[in-house]
């Protein structure tokens, strides 16, 4: 239990955020609990961290808190959720990936290097969020960790894959994006129309495939 | 049925949201003022679930071409019928070929016309409500336009409707421009230095960047000296965000669900549909309180919600031939 705190966010929701080291297992952490509090609670896991909204006419956040130190304690250890991998063909650099030369550079890696090793691994879906159907996935290794873009771009087109701050990510629509932008896919990851609306759920894994 | 005329500086179908779907990065969206979206429903004895049209800041004109029962709440608009006064917060029977128009803004921002049967669109992850940013939801995805049809979902007669005109709301709702909030412990440690206490010192003009997404409140900057990296975690309508620039962000329905700024305070949650009646230029005053009386704010605002309506005075029946 010592490894989360729990804060208030106002009279009606409390933020539970597990201050692990290991971002990957805080994560999975996060994930597990978000899903041990549904249904009794609205719960919203992201990256390491799980936003639980309640009616304060039924609950005082005393109450929640307690319920959420409960369910951590009965959650398993090594609690990893068992999402699918989804195979994700990428057309990495020239107009597909504009960034792709720069982050290489910026990374002290050759182009071939910086794809192989993006390539190399399924990464984890750790949260959905910033945009409808926009997958936070990693964490990726400090060898392809960058700063976001000194200049967010007004418009980063649908379907370009990214990095930024210990992410790789995939832009679902048309949206101002300050990542770097290192490849395409033509895969549709939001869909308003499609229950579910994404492609992709946080605990899914993600393999890139260099097209 | 009502035919959109104009649609005057902006018109948007709102319903309460899209709850549940804020794991796939879907903003809960919504009514911005839910107090009177929830109010105009239920003057046309609609479920609290319909969908609304939102009208900001006025402008906006609508013709009736079938004949209808609507119900008009929140910002004072100006609101007309052929040109004759059209009561607020009680339930109105509407002949085709009347005109109600929203003229200018008297006070408030955003008014919630209701339709007897709720206004019909699509439903789209679990709501009519328009998401301007991601062009789905309301109509096609976007805001209503000239000749747009505003349909009630169907299944009423006509029979019905008659009797749900003349309802009244029996109780005014408080739209002081006062916000209380309460402090997040959030913000304190990862901004130790920021003079967090300022937020009630003097009041905020709302920025001119202020939409559906959120408040951008001007004034003094809260510099803080350092900010870490801060993973982004789960933020909701009322979290009030600070950026590196100082200038605190009051996030509204159109929110992303995420965010990774600290945050410094949170509106209560019987106050957000003050803050959705401000626009640009407008001044806003924040006001720290206690989470108990936050949550009595919030009993009194659900008691309110559920009072009966006022049966038919006669008053709005006689607006109605009048215009």
């Amino acid at each position: 239990m010592t490894d989360w705190r729990i804060l208030p966010m106002g009279e009606a929701a409390v933020l539970a955020e597990c201050v692990l080291d290991d971002a990957a297992a805080a994560n999975a952490q996060a994930l597990a609990l978000a899903g041990a509090l549904q249904p009794d609670f609205e719960a919203l896991p992201a990256i390491r961290s799980v936003l639980v909204r309640f009616d304060p006419l039924r609950w005082m956040a005393d109450e929640v808190a307690a319920n959420i130190r409960r369910r951590v304690d009965e959650l398993a250890p090594a609690a990893q959720a068992d999402g699918q991998t989804l195979i994700v063909p990428v057309r990495y650099g020239g107009v597909h990936g504009p960034d792709l030369c720069e982050a290489a550079q910026a990374l002290g890696l050759s182009v071939e290097a910086l794809v192989a090793q993006h390539t190399a691994q399924p990464w984890r879906v750790l949260m959905i969020g910033f945009a409808p159907g926009f997958p936070y996935i990693g964490p990726l290794p400090a060898s392809l960790a960058l700063p976001r873009r000194a200049t967010p771009r007004p418009a980063v087109p649908a379907g370009s894959v990214a990095i930024a701050a210990g992410f790789t990510g995939i832009y679902p629509a048309r949206l101002p994006g300050g990542w770097h932008l290192i490849g395409q896919t033509d895969l549709k990851l939001f869909d308003p129309m499609r229950e579910p609306p994404t492609l992709l759920q946080a605990g899914d894994c993600v393999q890139f495939v260099a097209l | 049925m009502l035919r959109v005329i104009a649609p005057g500086a902006l018109c948007t179908v709102q319903d309460l949201g899209r709850a549940g779907y804020q794991r796939f990065g879907v903003p809960l969206g919504g009514a911005m003022d839910r107090v009177a979206c929830a109010i105009a429903n239920r003057l046309v004895g609609n479920p609290p679930t319909s969908a609304c049209v939102e009208i900001t800041a006025g402008g906006a004109v609508f013709e009736v071409v079938e004949p209808c029962v609507v119900a008009v709440a929140g910002a004072d608009l100006v609101a007309t019928l052929n040109g004759e006064p059209l009561p607020m917060w009680m339930s109105v029977y509407l002949a085709t070929g009347r005109r109600i128009a929203f003229e200018r803004r008297r006070s408030g921002a955003r008014a919630y016309l209701a339709l007897a049967g709720g206004v019909d669109a699509p439903v789209v992850l679990g709501s009519r409500s328009t998401y301007l940013p991601g062009s789905f939801g309301g109509l096609d995805g976007r805001a209503l336009q000239m000749d747009d049809l505003i349909r009630p979902v169907p299944g009423r007669s006509q029979r019905d409707l008659v009797r749900l005109a003349g309802c009244a709301w029996p109780a005014a709702v408080d739209y002081t421009p006062l916000i209380r909030i309460l402090s997040c412990q959030h913000a304190r440690d990862l901004l130790p230095s920021a003079d967090v206490a300022s937020l009630t010192a003097h009041p905020w003009r709302v920025g001119a960047a202020s939409n559906r997404i959120g408040v951008r409140l001007e004034g003094p900057p809260i510099r803080a000296s350092q900010s870490r990296d801060v993973a982004s975690f789960g933020v909701f309508p009322g979290v009030i965000q600070l950026p590196p620039d100082g200038l605190p962000i009051l996030l509204m329905a159109d929110a992303q669900p995420t965010g990774g700024y600290p945050v410094v305070a949170v509106v209560i949650q019987a106050d957000l549909h003050r803050a959705a009646q401000a626009l640009p230029g407008d001044e806003l005053r924040l006001v720290w309180t206690t989470i108990g009386e936050a949550t009595q704010a919030w009993r009194e605002l659900q008691r309110l919600l559920a009072l009966p309506v006022e049966e038919d005075d006669g008053t709005a029946l006689a607006a109605a031939s009048r215009g």
